[in-house]
């Protein structure tokens, strides 16, 4: 056994294994930050057939960016673990049914292609790291849908900006820190002489 | 890339650094200058247009690609950006006092516009199955934001949500075709898919053309795809309705062009029974239903839907008559539905969206020019001799004609009279019926300008339909 498949064994057990995690601990959070680990552990793999912008992206865009959001929602919405799982029992031969159609298609592919006949994809090119290389197609090929579909992101956030945004409530409080700091003693203190009491203790004292 | 590709798309460039511009600028102007954004936005289509039109071509015949062959400038893409240009701008004209008086998001409003415009440019002058798709969505997205743009109004925002469901469902078909013919021919290029469809038809290059087919005609509003198009028109705010019911059907003219002709023009016996069929729908459903509308705005709506079906006439013909044809009834179409808007925009000054027939009685009462103006746009849009409309339907049944389908011409002469009814119909309330208020109407100076030339220029574009008609034929 090469080191390389030591790695890719050690990477497809955490994979399968913390897959299982996410659907059977009954934590909404565990479930979500082992799917965060089965979601590393398959860019690790990706990254041993040196396909490392695959493999980048699926931690940044899902790890950072998809699961700290879906994480964000399940601690906001405080899900009750028995009501979610009250259908089990009903749903699980549906469940199964799918879950035995999807193995056979798979094992049908692979029976009628032969495993031999599904190679592993080439691994990095004499041209350089494929980053480098979509990078350079994006930027000099495709260097105009590409502007056009950052327009396109920028009209989402106009469109989401102006379909959410109200106005400046005048009720809302905020600080204006140039106003803070700016401000005097005699604004804030007010010396009140307060003749009554204090003058007369005083004279009782004495 | 190099300086050469970036002059190409000079216009593109400046209208996306001016909409940033005045997307920076607008949010640190007050309240009381608003005003400002329009007058820039304005200014901004006249210098796009002073850019386009100072682009010297050695020939003008010439077609130049840029960006890898995704974008392509020619007499064609020319002419559509300039009357996109002039069809907006009059439009933010007609715009500026309605968004004031119904609180609508002034700066908003003028940015999502001129994105759609920028999406506008990009169809037109799409030359890749990617740029095609892009310049939809940059369409798309601009345009579900504006319907929603008055989202305490429950019926916009009802069509709003209504118009991303099936919109985005239409791009979704679309994009299916597309990857298909990208299965087949291996190439997004549409001068390539041309040279490969010349070799030989596919069954599934046949399968993604239907698609192809449906997403135009999502996009363009025809029967049977024409569902979205009534209660978008409805609900949608009348300055929003104005700028949604005009421009997108010049670039989607375009786009069909550029997928059906130059991509898959070698398939034109599968596309043209196509056509065949979703236009003589249209023609039949848009012009039978119209005549039951007592909502103006739905109205229009249906005309559109009938509008487009004759576009589709020229479109089927796949002769270059056909084509030019259908280029200039775009263009006279996108000019008639703008002023047909404006006039709504300007009777809804008080507050209430002035869209049912009712308010119309006895207009020429109360402002004799603008029952003149709504007249010549009525008589332009049922095709009446010497307005321009008259000469877009001509030409289009000329073309069928000559294509061999004389059923099909006859079929559309008699609906086109039927259509004139309804037409005719908002021209006997103007002058024979009584009005049943009077409250003055007040135009401000640009607005009048703006909609006496819009309305004029029906008359004008069917006396001297030469120029144009020239423009459009020197463009295939």
């Amino acid at each position: 056994m090469t080191a390389i498949e030591l790695v890719f064994y050690l990477f497809s057990t955490v994979l399968t294994l913390s897959a299982l995690a996410v659907i059977t601990v009954r934590n909404a959070v565990y479930a979500a930050l082992f799917l965060v680990l089965a979601f590393f552990s398959s860019a690790a793999i990706w990254m041993l057939l040196e396909v490392e912008f695959l493999a980048i992206t699926l931690v940044l865009v899902y790890v950072g960016a998809v699961m700290v959001l879906f994480l964000f929602v399940v601690m906001m919405l405080d899900m009750n673990s028995e009501r979610v799982r009250e259908g089990f029992a009903r749903y699980l031969p549906v469940g199964i049914l799918v879950a035995l159609i999807m193995a056979g298609e798979l094992m049908f592919v692979i029976w009628t292609k032969g495993a031999e006949k599904l190679p592993l994809p080439p691994g990095q090119s004499d041209a350089g790291a494929n980053t480098a290389l979509l990078g350079e197609r994006l930027y000099t090929a495709y260097l105009y849908p590409f502007e056009i579909a950052a327009v396109i992101l920028l009209v989402g956030i106009v469109a989401a900006i102006a379909l959410t945004h109200t106005g400046r409530n005048p009720n809302t409080r905020y600080q204006d820190p140039s106003r803070q700091v700016s401000t005097r003693r005699e604004d804030r203190v007010r010396i009140v002489s307060m003749p009554g009491a204090g003058s007369k203790s005083a004279e009782e004292r004495s | 890339m190099t300086a050469a590709d970036l002059m190409l798309a000079l216009p593109e460039i400046f209208v996306l650094g001016m909409t940033c511009i005045i997307m920076l600028f607008g949010l640190w102007l007050p309240e009381e200058r608003q005003g400002m954004i329009s007058f820039v936005s304005i200014m901004t289509l006249v210098f796009a247009a002073i850019i386009l039109l100072g682009w010297d071509d050695p020939d003008p015949a010439a077609v130049s690609f840029a960006f890898n062959a995704t974008f392509v400038r020619d007499q064609m893409a020319d002419v559509l950006k300039l009357s996109a240009f002039i069809v907006l701008a009059a439009i933010l004209v007609y715009a500026r006092q309605y968004l004031r008086v119904f609180k609508v998001a002034m700066l908003e409003y003028h940015v999502l516009s001129l994105f759609l415009l920028l999406g506008v440019m990009v169809l037109i002058s799409a030359a890749s199955m990617l740029t095609v798709y892009l310049g939809l969505e940059l369409i798309a997205l601009p345009s579900y934001a504006l319907v929603a743009l008055r989202r305490d109004d429950q019926r916009s925002t009802e069509a709003a949500m209504k118009y991303f469901v099936l919109g985005s469902l239409a791009s979704g078909l679309l994009l299916y075709g597309l990857s298909m013919i990208y299965g087949v021919t291996g190439t997004l290029s549409l001068a390539q898919v041309a040279n490969i469809t010349a070799m030989g038809n596919n069954t599934v290059l046949v399968l993604g053309l239907i698609f192809v087919v449906i997403g135009i005609a999502f996009k363009l509003g025809v029967v049977p795809f024409h569902m979205w198009v009534p209660d978008v028109y409805h609900g949608a705010p009348a300055a929003v309705t104005a700028l949604i019911g005009s421009l997108p059907k010049l670039a989607v003219f375009a786009m069909a062009i550029r997928l059906l002709s130059d991509g898959l023009g070698n398939m034109q016996m599968h596309w043209m029974s196509m056509l065949v069929v979703l236009a003589t729908l249209s023609i039949v459903v848009g012009n039978l239903v119209a005549i039951a509308q007592s909502n103006l705005k739905r109205m229009l709506a249906y005309s559109t839907i009938g509008h487009m079906g004759f576009m589709l006439l020229g479109l089927l013909t796949g002769s270059d008559q056909g084509f030019s044809a259908a280029m200039f009834y775009a263009i006279v179409y996108a000019i008639m539905a703008a002023g047909a808007f404006g006039v709504m925009i300007l009777l809804s000054q008080h507050g209430v969206e002035a869209e049912h027939l009712d308010d119309y009685k006895g207009l020429s009462k109360r402002s004799p020019w603008l029952a003149l103006m709504m007249l010549m746009l009525m008589f332009s849009m049922a095709g009446v001799p010497v307005f321009a409309g008259f000469f877009a339907k001509w030409l289009v049944i000329q073309a069928v004609i000559d294509a061999g389908m004389i059923w099909l011409a006859i079929l559309a002469v008699i609906f086109s009279v039927i259509g004139a009814f309804y037409y005719l119909r908002v021209v006997k309330l103007m002058y024979f019926d009584a009005p049943d208020k009077d409250d003055a109407i007040s135009v401000p100076a640009d607005f009048r300008a703006a909609l006496t030339l819009n309305g004029s220029a029906q008359l004008l574009l069917g006396i001297f339909a030469n120029i144009l008609i020239g423009l459009c034929v020197a463009s295939f």
